[in-house]
């Protein structure tokens, strides 16, 4: 399978405290990809990397075979990195549908002064924006019914899941998800982890994904890599990760003597 | 009383008055506005081009610290940029009205964006000095670039005319006013239907998520910059030209403040909010200084202090208001539609 992105010898510092150090790995088209580690492994602060939100110290991050290291955010948004967040970052005063819409940004061209004026192109351009959203997302994560309400009444799943519809709205290549199932329970993560799937098989959507759930690590994703203390502990299929000694003492800590 | 309005289409879901009862009202309204100025006398036609003139600059401030979260001090600097501008224009230069009224407006455009440069780097009260700095320096170039603005003195201007129509009294400015209300107010409504007006929301609602969605942020707060003092400027030219005469004093820093408390009256982040915010600011202190007056009649001994007692009363309203209702105004007509929705039942 072909490499869709790559972090090569990656490093990262706050002043002085090292938050990754020179790390490298690849991510292939069309796999979900894992990364797990302890608190305070440097999970987000990768994914942060690849958004652009952080700029690494060293190293370079590639995207389809080019350098992106010195891109802007909200450029590599539009070549197709989305993002969903670990401490839920909608968009409180505007509506589900609104937020959703908010995701597709890139892909509109609504200017300032056809804003103002509205009818004709900006118009059709909402109109169309809004069958695509119904057909593709709204109907695909089943939250027909919640689409006027304001995001902030929602409950705490219902939210995590509007922001995967923000992140579909994006229509990514790449998918980064920031603890996609943190706080749900059984079955809310179970429902995510049916969607994550389906982004992954029907959509053909490559995906990232920090997480502490052990469990649907393992059911869900192909390769997995394990962060320690802004090092990389190890990579590899979630059966040999789960073996590795490495991993277990990082998680477990080692006997005296 | 209206219940059960079945959408079947998009454009219908998204249309802005969505039901036939908001349209009818509308209607309503529309043709008591233009009905008003046959029935009003001067000064209340007269106040009624204030409020208008009032309300477009208040859609504009809102547009950027209501909708776009950027706190500006410098509102009034804007109108004032406006305002002489469309005053030069038209005694220098003897451009005719109607191209004044959009230079105004693109000269304070110009001017904010200037201003709205170094929001990238500053958020919340850092911006707000940054556009209390802006407000100074226009205020001190206003009186002090005599040979442009004419000082403290100002420029006096001829009414305007518009297509040989000489707009000379207020019953004629009037439907001039209103037309600019309504274009603005629906041009403001226009914007928050399309990505730019969500872009706005979103970077003041969380501006490093919007970054990370596709959002560039210089580009979206110049936007919000540009569109309010825009508006500023338009609001700043037509006042003028119904002044007749521009000084600086017109634009001091508490104008700026005025507006600032319209928009928090009437409610941030809503149009319709700074409709009401700038209305209210504008009838309230005349209303309360009429009955004032009337008290003044009945016990003139009192006179002494019923008159400072004025500014007390506005701003205990406004402080009532917002302790009630902190979301302002349009919260408050937002709950009396929804209780006439089902009326006259409860539920």
């Amino acid at each position: 399978m072909p490499k869709i992105l790559s972090i090569d010898g990656v490093s990262l510092a706050f002043g002085g405290l090292e938050v990754l150090s020179d790390i490298s790995f690849d991510v292939n088209e069309g796999e979900i990809f894992a990364i797990i580690g302890p608190n305070g492994a440097g999970k987000t602060s990768t994914l942060n990397i690849i958004n652009g939100f952080y700029r690494p110290k060293k190293g370079k991050v590639f995207f389809q075979g080019t350098d992106i290291t010195h891109l802007q955010a909200d450029k590599r948004a539009a070549l197709g990195l989305g993002r969903t967040f670990q401490n839920i970052a909608l968009y409180h005063g505007m509506s589900v549908l609104d937020n959703i819409k908010l995701g597709a940004h890139s892909h509109l061209k609504t200017g300032l002064i056809s804003g103002l004026w509205y009818w004709g192109a900006a118009h059709k351009e909402e109109m169309a924006l809004r069958k695509e959203i119904e057909k593709d997302i709204i109907d695909f994560l089943e939250i027909e019914s919640i689409r006027n309400q304001s995001v902030s009444t929602l409950a705490y799943g219902l939210q995590k899941r509007v922001e995967l519809a923000r992140a579909l709205a994006m229509r990514p290549k790449v998918l980064l998800m920031d603890e996609p199932v943190a706080g749900m329970n059984a079955e809310e993560t179970e429902d995510m982890a049916r969607f994550i799937l389906d982004i992954k098989e029907e959509r053909n959507i490559t995906i990232v994904l920090i997480e502490h759930d052990m469990k649907m690590i393992m059911d869900i994703s192909d390769r997995v890599l394990v962060l320690n203390f802004g090092y990389k502990l190890t990579q590899g299929s979630p059966r040999e990760v789960q073996k590795h000694p490495d991993v277990i003492k990082a998680y477990l800590g080692q006997k005296k003597g | 009383m209206r219940i059960g309005h079945f959408k079947e289409t998009y454009v219908s879901d998204q249309a802005v008055f969505a039901t036939a009862t908001s349209r009818f009202w509308l209607g309503i309204l529309f043709a008591l506005l233009l009905l008003f100025p046959f029935v009003a006398g001067d000064y209340l036609l007269f106040m009624a081009n204030l409020a208008g003139i009032t309300i477009i600059g208040a859609v504009g401030l809102n547009i950027l610290t209501g909708f776009a979260g950027q706190i500006s001090l410098g509102h009034a600097a804007f109108i004032g940029v406006g305002g002489y501008t469309a005053a030069i224009l038209a005694t220098r230069f003897n451009l005719p009205f109607l191209i004044c009224l959009p230079l105004s407006g693109l000269m304070a455009a110009f001017f904010g964006i200037i201003v709205g440069g170094p929001s990238l780097r500053l958020k919340g009260l850092y911006l707000c000095i940054a556009t209390l700095a802006a407000q100074l320096i226009l205020e001190f170039v206003f009186v002090h670039w005599e040979s442009v603005t004419g000082g403290i003195r100002g420029i006096n201007l001829s009414p305007p005319e518009i297509c040989g129509y000489v707009l000379d009294n207020d019953f004629k400015y009037y439907f001039l006013t209103l037309a600019m209300v309504i274009l603005c107010v629906t041009a403001a409504r226009n914007l928050f239907r399309t990505r730019v007006g969500r872009a706005f929301i979103a970077i003041r609602d969380r501006d490093i998520s919007a970054e990370l969605m596709g959002i560039n942020l210089l580009r979206y707060k110049l936007y919000a910059f540009a569109v309010s003092s825009f508006m500023a400027g338009l609001s700043g030219c037509l006042w003028v030209n119904f002044l007749k005469t521009v000084t600086p004093e017109h634009f001091p820093l508490m104008e700026s403040v005025r507006y600032l408390a319209m928009i928090i009256v009437g409610g941030m982040g809503s149009i319709l909010g700074s409709i009401f915010g700038a209305i209210f600011m504008t009838i309230v202190p005349e209303a309360i200084s009429t009955v004032l007056g009337l008290l003044v009649n009945t016990f003139p001994t009192a006179m002494s202090f019923l008159f400072p007692l004025q500014q007390v009363i506005f701003g205990l309203l406004i402080v009532i208001f917002l302790v009630f209702e902190p979301h302002g105004l349009a919260e408050i007509w937002r709950r009396i539609k929804n209780y006439f929705h089902l009326w006259p039942f409860e539920h």
